[in-house]
């Protein structure tokens, strides 16, 4: 994507090559599930025959944070655990999106204690915040959705030159 | 940084892994590994971290760490009345929703001194028997799925979305329900979600043997599995294993024949077991139990009496919201219940059921007042962790994977 | 005679003089004990023949907040051959709060005990490998205490940066 990110024009040639890739793209997210607890089986869910995740480009839900480009955090996130997610994220390639399923992640959910992080905006920008505990099947797909409305309108030159930041944090522990 | 490092520091768990007090090794090339299965992982059933030591593929040691989804239940028990816990006890095991629903709800009648109506009895066991065979559904079809047979993820979680179905007609929600109240539950079931549920039972059958003619003939499939990860009679009473994995090592411990709660004492059903105590006696088991939970729920279904769903106790059960809206004394009731609590007597209690993990216990201390002074979950996938390091002694790493599966732990109420 | 008599009279006959009471509310026996004699007890009850309470359920404690003896360290153990469930407490007195470890009795406490070291400070003498089970090593609270707030101590666990 190097020429075309570097022409920081709105050409005719540039718009479609534009709306080529970024129809590739949005039509195979390839989700990262960080399941973490109760949101994880109703994200299962989603994927099995009746509301089928396959047919929105999603199927390979890959563990591994190399392959994805959209990381789905379902369940509440503690503190010990957020840096795990916070790691894991750090290793997904450019250009990455994040769902906040359920309430747990968008704002602590029925968890006001001492152990829980009252939202993971706090260490990670998020994209889309899904409500509901946990929320719907239909409902993480309506979320899907709206990443894909997000995905279709960047252009190539977004995503010029970006340097991974924050390396150290990665390499930390 | 530093905080961070210092915070979350990892010394104490590698001393415990490289002690070495009853391991030998042969070969003196020392091809000793750690290796870290992390709190994310596909296999893991949730967030549970593993520290392997490895010569060459065996494992030689293992050192579990929980913590990663401890979410703070019982400080947070200690600060709400009984009532605002119920959708917290939802989250426990939030894979039988249900059965947490009906276990919290009577080990706090049991505390207060409520009973509750007949209908109302009959209905928990309905729900609880159907959350049993959707939570089994979850275990047979991951546990396939980490051992290779990917497809029986999909076959269990279309029968599990039919139940779904069930759930939501009767409590309003398809999988998060709080459909229990303390006297009672929250509404009574119709005949449309009776003929559902009879629906779901006569055509369960033909899914179930397509499973099984999947599975149980497979070569592959027992071959991974037999002989693997074996847990003895003595060990599992010793380690406080209960549930399918204490019956599946050869003893016969149900809490719903020891000590009959609801009406299970009125219906018929066996409780299998198995002698040999491996993973595919596991695995065998809970397909046993989701048949003998069918028998149980045909049996309820007929036995059913007509009648109300909440108790007629003022003092403690709140009553219906239709009555609230236009009478002045139950209006007055619901008050003084919301806000100065139930006030059960001074003491303690300890009530536990089977759910299908194993034995959920609910120790119980009040002092008087309307919020528990002192909450304890006695949850069953905790204390059936704790005999992982002892069988995966000896085994392959893909074998370590097969004997989580085969445990079938949940990380809500491990950590709690 | 009933399990319930049967346990109240041997437990009597052997520990006479360490039994602080022994109480019965919604058909609950407990028996509440000294300290000292926990370990005694425990033996008495898993190799007696007629006892023979073989698994341990449970191993928790409270927190009094405002009593002389602030912890009580409770036991859940469970008989086979009577199917009776019975809970044994033990009173601690002053900081250091110590009591002595039943994982040579019952290997299921070891668990236990670690969660409740880790949630309210007990410590368990000659326990194997008595560290935090669920809040991170270096965290420097016991957060079940009542004196611990239910939001936790700001900065008590830190969280990584948000990125720019």
């Amino acid at each position: 994507m190097g020429l075309e990110a570097k022409l920081n024009q709105d050409g005719f040639i540039t718009t479609t090559v534009d709306a080529i890739v970024s129809w590739a793209r949005k039509s195979s997210v390839w989700p990262m599930p960080m399941g973490i607890s109760c949101c994880a089986i109703e994200m299962i869910a989603a994927a099995d025959p009746k509301y089928d995740i396959a047919r929105f480009g999603s199927e390979v839900m890959r563990f591994t944070p190399r392959q994805c480009d959209l990381m789905i955090v379902a369940g509440t996130v503690t503190y010990k655990m957020a840096q795990v997610v916070r790691r894991i994220y750090d290793q997904m390639p450019e250009p990455k999106w994040v769902i906040a399923m359920g309430a747990c992640t968008s704002s602590g959910g029925m968890y006001r204690s001492y152990s829980v992080v009252q939202g993971i905006d706090q260490f990670l920008p998020v994209d889309v915040y899904t409500a509901g505990c946990p929320p719907r099947p239909e409902n993480l797909l309506n979320a899907l959705m709206t990443i894909q409305e997000k995905i279709s309108k960047t252009r190539a030159r977004d995503f010029q030159d970006i340097i991974p930041q924050n390396l150290e944090l990665s390499n930390a522990k | 940084m530093d905080k961070i490092k210092k915070v979350y520091s990892d010394e104490k768990i590698y001393k415990k892994l490289l002690e070495d007090n009853n391991i030998t090794i042969e070969d003196a090339l020392e091809n000793e590994m750690v290796i870290n299965m992390g709190p994310q992982h596909p296999a893991t059933h949730g967030v549970l971290r593993l520290v392997l030591r490895l010569d060459g593929e065996t494992v030689l040691k293992v050192v579990p760490e929980l913590g990663y989804l401890h979410r703070g239940y019982e400080k947070m028990a200690e600060n709400m009345s009984f009532i605002e816990f119920i959708p917290h006890t939802d989250r426990l095991d939030y894979t039988a929703t249900l059965c947490n629903n009906v276990a919290y709800v009577l080990a706090v009648e049991k505390l207060a001194g409520i009973e509750a109506p007949p209908r109302a009895q009959w209905i928990r066991m309905i729900v609880a028997e159907l959350a049993r065979i959707a939570a089994h559904m979850i275990a047979i079809g991951t546990f396939a799925m980490d051992v290779g047979a990917v497809t029986m993820v999909m076959w269990t979680f279309r029968e599990r979305e039919r139940i779904q179905e069930i759930f939501d007609r009767v409590a309003g929600a398809r999988f998060t329900t709080s459909y229990t109240r303390l006297g009672g539950v929250a509404s009574d079931i119709d005949d449309e979600a009776i003929k559902m549920i009879k629906h779901f039972l006569d055509t369960f059958e033909p899914g179930l043997k397509d499973m099984d003619d999947l599975m149980l003939h497979n070569r592959i499939f027992i071959e991974r599995l037999e002989g693997i990860g074996v847990l003895s009679k003595e060990d599992a009473i010793a380690f406080g294993v209960t549930g399918p994995n204490l019956r599946a090592s050869g003893v016969e411990y149900d809490v719903r024949k020891a000590k009959p709660y609801l009406f299970y004492d009125q219906v018929d059903f066996n409780i299998p077991t198995y002698k040999e105590g491996d993973s595919l006696a596991r695995y065998f088991l809970r397909g046993d139990e989701v048949r003998e939970s069918v028998k149980i729920l045909y049996q309820c279904l007929e036995k059913i009496p007509a009648g109300e769903v909440l108790a007629n106790d003022p003092k403690k059960v709140l009553p219906h919201k239709t009555e609230i809206y236009t009478k002045m004394e139950e209006l007055i009731h619901d008050f003084m219940i919301i806000n100065h609590g139930i006030n059960p007597p001074v003491g303690d209690s300890f009530f536990s059921v089977e759910n299908p993990k194993g034995e959920l216990g609910f120790y119980i201390v009040s002092n008087g007042t309307g919020q528990p002074w002192r909450m304890k979950i006695r949850s069953p996938s905790f204390c059936n962790l704790q005999v992982l390091p002892k069988i995966c002694q000896g085994a392959m790493v893909s074998d370590v994977i097969a004997i989580i599966g085969s445990l079938d732990p949940v990380m809500g109420e491990a950590d709690k | 005679m009933d399990a319930k008599e049967l346990i109240t009279n041997k437990v009597k006959e052997n520990f006479s003089d360490s039994i602080v009471e022994i109480t019965d509310f919604r058909n609950d026996l407990s028996i509440v004990i000294l300290p000292n004699k926990i370990l005694e007890l425990a033996k008495f009850l898993k190799e007696n023949d007629e006892l023979s309470f073989l698994m341990c359920k449970d191993v928790t404690a409270i927190d009094w907040a405002t009593r002389k003896k602030r912890f009580t360290v409770v036991y859940h153990i469970y008989s086979f051959k009577l199917n009776f469930n019975l809970r044994i407490k033990a009173n601690l007195e002053e900081e250091p709060y110590r009591i002595e470890t039943v994982t040579s009795i019952w290997p299921s406490a070891n668990w236990y005990e670690r969660e409740t070291y880790d949630m309210f400070g007990i410590e368990f003498l000659n326990h194997p490998d008595l560290r935090r089970m669920y809040m991170p090593e270096g965290f420097e609270y016991h957060p079940l205490r009542k004196d611990f707030p239910l939001l936790g101590i700001p900065d008590s666990l830190p969280l990584p940066q948000k990125p720019e």
